[in-house]
């Protein structure tokens, strides 16, 4: 938040090339509500600011006000709408405004980097215009994230992100063997399973024919041996679910009345 | 992000990782003896606790992150992601507000959980009577805390006094724009300068603050808010919608202003402020849909703009413009629902997006989505689901039909059963009813720490702030209501947290202002 770093910081009042311009004060009115008690170089930036905005002025000190303004508050559209406005009409170097981005990202740190890099590994594999786009990148896609998960079975991200991989796809989801496998290993730890067994309830609402091996290793999470576990095992895995979930347990009764809904 | 190779290790030492295991370990240990205790006032605590305690207790109700077998090493708690043992970081704080709770004699308790409503509106009416100069950053926000701070005051049955009314009018309509719409602020000039420049500078007349279309769907609701004609009738309706139709861009999504951002909060709030004006027509509305639909995620909820993450704020305002646009059943509701569910934790509050920390203002853009859903499901007179307990559902039943309660809800049935989803969503009353503890606890363990000076938060430890006070007070409305079938029947006392006194205004969800004003706005703007 320096607005130093050009001018010194000092009073635009104070300085010559301002001399021909009268500040324009905000007018709150008689009895303003929320009024701020605004600093005093915030409130001559801005009364600065009206005036060369009023006047529509795009030069060179009117782009070095903005820079001045967006440091005292960058949240403010009308400055970054006119500074868009003057570079354009001074033809800038928009080199030198990306590092001007920059700083101000640096300043306002909430690091969004990683989201940004994800959301641009999304766009580019659903995106790319080869042929197969999606498709080819999708085994690779596939493996990665299955490494993660098992890294952390408890981590949501993967597994969303498995889901998107075959969004319009489910089938292919289903037949995917190693999807299948990883909600086994994952059911066989007899931890952090929420997840994997999310997954394999939609596997079975979208078709999947299970082996005995997946109703055994559903078998084997009851909470005791006494327990009569529902023969079907998309409506066993609504029970454990709605037990061992119990937070989102009313979802679970929600999946379990649907899947006797689609029965009928 | 390779995680196979050893990938959330960061640079937190061994002796850190282990100060931290130690705690979590105190806090599991406090976890259980709390789940143990059959004391039936616990069951106020929190509606989290409520729905824990209905299962047989057992720790395996908790995440399985702080209570899993697998978390009994070291090892394993490096092996998270730095988000998730931030994440636990947090479950302990609002854990120990809990120990700290259930070690008060009964008449502290009682006291912790009373909403300390003059404390709330004493901070809430100074905000609007002046504000510090670190809000120079909300600078081009004015009409934003404006409605923060009057929708706040609504929620709590309160009222400014007329003075402090007519000059928020004033104040509003100062920030209206010659050629429609409202800005950040004031956009005229003071009157005798103005005269002078504009002798001086030849220059045709502008704003000297561009209107916006979030400020206008603050400024807007702060009006239906404050409510009567002189408020209402300041909003200039035929220019208003000339600017809307001006922010609307051929794709079929708005743009927050000139040459600004076209996301789907800009649709919402467009089509919001456009749907409780009553200027809502099908050029509007034409292609907006697609434009929604294009930002549901594979995750299942909604992203600010086609690509990004989904996310509770945009999920919300995509949510309620489908339904607003009559288009909801275009949207994947299962996924949607899916989704969203998720984004609730073992402390009670809701995530923003996948794998980040709860905040308390979530507790109204995820729990209201919970309303909508509900709305959805129950304008369709599907069954409701039992809410899972069997235990005292009989006399206090939320499990009515819903289906047939025609007159006397216009507005909201009205608005609500224009959607026609085929979906079953359904009942989430139990989860959403639970956002409430981070609210109520942050109040709380704010008053200890801090004399009691009103103001909610976005988690313990943060400040409070005009934001987070409106929208864990509009959570805690919407989820006070959220086992209730039918609108205009009370409140369960236990669904309330706390006394009775406790219990808010009833929001509108669509537009989250309170449902009388809305009605008083409803039928102004439906004979004007």
């Amino acid at each position: 938040m320096d607005s130093r770093e050009d001018d010194g910081g000092e009073p635009l009042s104070r300085m010559a090339e301002w001399r021909d311009v009268t500040p324009l004060p905000q007018d709150d009115g008689p009895n303003p509500v929320v009024p701020i008690a605004y600093k005093e170089e915030f409130r001559e930036t801005m009364d600065y600011f009206r005036a060369i905005y009023k006047a529509d002025e795009r030069s060179p000190r009117a782009l070095r006000l903005t820079r001045r303004a967006i440091h005292l508050n960058p949240g403010n559209y009308t400055v970054w709408h006119f500074r868009r406005l003057v570079l354009e009409a001074l033809n800038a170097d928009l080199d030198e405004e990306l590092d001007f981005l920059q700083r101000i990202a640096n300043s306002n740190s909430k690091n969004y980097q990683l989201w940004h890099h994800r959301r641009w590994r999304y766009f580019v594999v659903t995106r790319s215009p080869f042929l197969g786009g999606l498709k080819a990148m999708r085994a690779f896609e596939v493996r990665y994230t299955v490494e993660a998960i098992l890294a952390n079975p408890n981590n949501e991200c993967p597994w969303r992100y498995l889901r998107g991989l075959y969004k319009d796809d489910i089938k292919a989801l289903v037949n995917d063997p190693e999807i299948a496998s990883v909600c086994l290993k994952v059911i066989n730890t007899k931890n952090n399973y929420i997840f994997a067994l999310k997954m394999l309830l939609d596997l079975l609402c979208h078709g999947f024919q299970p082996c005995h091996e997946f109703r055994d290793s559903v078998v084997a999470l009851r909470a005791s041996d006494t327990d009569p576990l529902d023969p079907d095992l998309s409506m066993a895995i609504c029970d454990i679910l709605e037990q061992v979930d119990s937070l989102r347990a009313s979802y679970w009764i929600w999946r379990k009345n649907k899947l006797s809904v689609a029965a009928v | 992000m390779r995680q196979s190779k050893n990938p959330n290790i960061d640079n937190k030492t061994d002796k850190e990782h282990m100060f931290r295991y130690s705690q979590i370990l105190e806090l599991r240990r406090w976890i259980k003896v709390i789940f143990r205790w059959k004391n039936f006032a616990l069951l106020n605590v929190t509606n989290y606790l409520i729905s824990v305690t209905k299962h047989e207790l057992s720790t395996q109700c908790l995440s399985p992150l702080i209570t899993g077998a697998d978390f009994e090493t070291m090892e394993s708690f490096r092996s998270l992601t730095v988000t998730q043992r931030d994440q636990i970081l947090v479950e302990q704080q609002v854990f120990d507000i809990f120990k700290t709770f259930y070690n008060l004699p009964p008449s502290s308790q009682s006291f912790m959980l009373e909403l300390q409503r003059e404390n709330h509106v004493e901070y809430l009416t100074k905000g609007l009577t002046g504000l510090g100069p670190s809000f120079c950053v909300l600078d081009a926000n004015r009409p934003w805390i404006c409605y923060w701070i009057l929708h706040s005051i609504a929620l709590l049955d309160e009222f400014v006094d007329p003075e402090l009314e007519d000059n928020t009018i004033d104040f509003l309509s100062r920030c209206q724009g010659p050629n429609g719409g409202y800005a950040g602020g004031p956009g005229q000039a003071s009157k005798i300068l103005d005269i002078i420049i504009v002798k001086l500078l030849p220059t045709i007349f502008c704003m000297l603050t561009m209107p916006h279309l979030a400020t206008t769907y603050a400024a807007v609701n702060s009006l239906v808010t404050l409510g009567g004609d002189k408020a209402l009738s300041s909003i200039n309706r035929e220019k208003l919608y000339m600017f809307l139709r001006q922010m609307k861009d051929a794709s079929g999504g708005f743009r927050m202003h000139d040459g600004g951002e076209i996301d789907v909060r800009a649709c919402y709030t467009a089509i919001s402020v456009a749907s409780l004006l009553n200027i809502l027509d099908d050029e509007l509305v034409q292609n907006v849909g697609n434009y929604i639909l294009s930002c549901q995620t594979y995750e299942g909820g909604i992203s600010g703009e086609p690509g990004s993450e989904a996310h509770g704020g945009y999920t919300f305002c995509g949510l309620a413009t489908m339904i607003l646009i009559n288009e909801v059943d275009r949207l994947d509701l299962s996924s949607l629902t899916d989704w969203v569910v998720f984004r609730q934790g073992v402390e009670g509050g809701f995530q923003g997006r996948t794998n980040k920390l709860v905040d308390g203002c979530y507790s109204f853009w995820q729990g209201g989505i919970f309303a909508l859903l509900k709305r959805l499901n129950s304008t369709k007179g599907v069954k409701p689901i039992p809410l899972g307990d069997g235990e005292g559902s009989g006399e206090e039943s939320p499990q009515t039909t819903a289906s047939s309660d025609a007159a006397g809800e216009e507005g909201l049935n009205e608005d609500l059963s224009l959607g026609g989803s085929h979906s079953k969503i359904g009942d989430q009353h139990n989860t959403s009813s639970q956002v409430n503890v981070i609210d109520i606890d942050h109040n709380h363990s704010k008053g200890h720490a801090n004399e009691l000076n009103g103001g909610l938060r976005d988690k313990p430890g943060k400040s409070r702030d005009h934001y987070h006070t409106c929208y864990c007070l509009s959570g805690l409305s919407v989820c006070q209501r959220s086992w209730l079938e039918d609108e205009d029947s009370p409140p369960l006392p236990r669904a309330v947290l706390g006394p009775y006194s406790n219990l808010l205004e009833p929001i509108h969800p669509l537009y989250n202002v309170v449902l009388d004003r809305y009605r008083e706005a409803h039928e102004f703007f439906t004979k004007s």
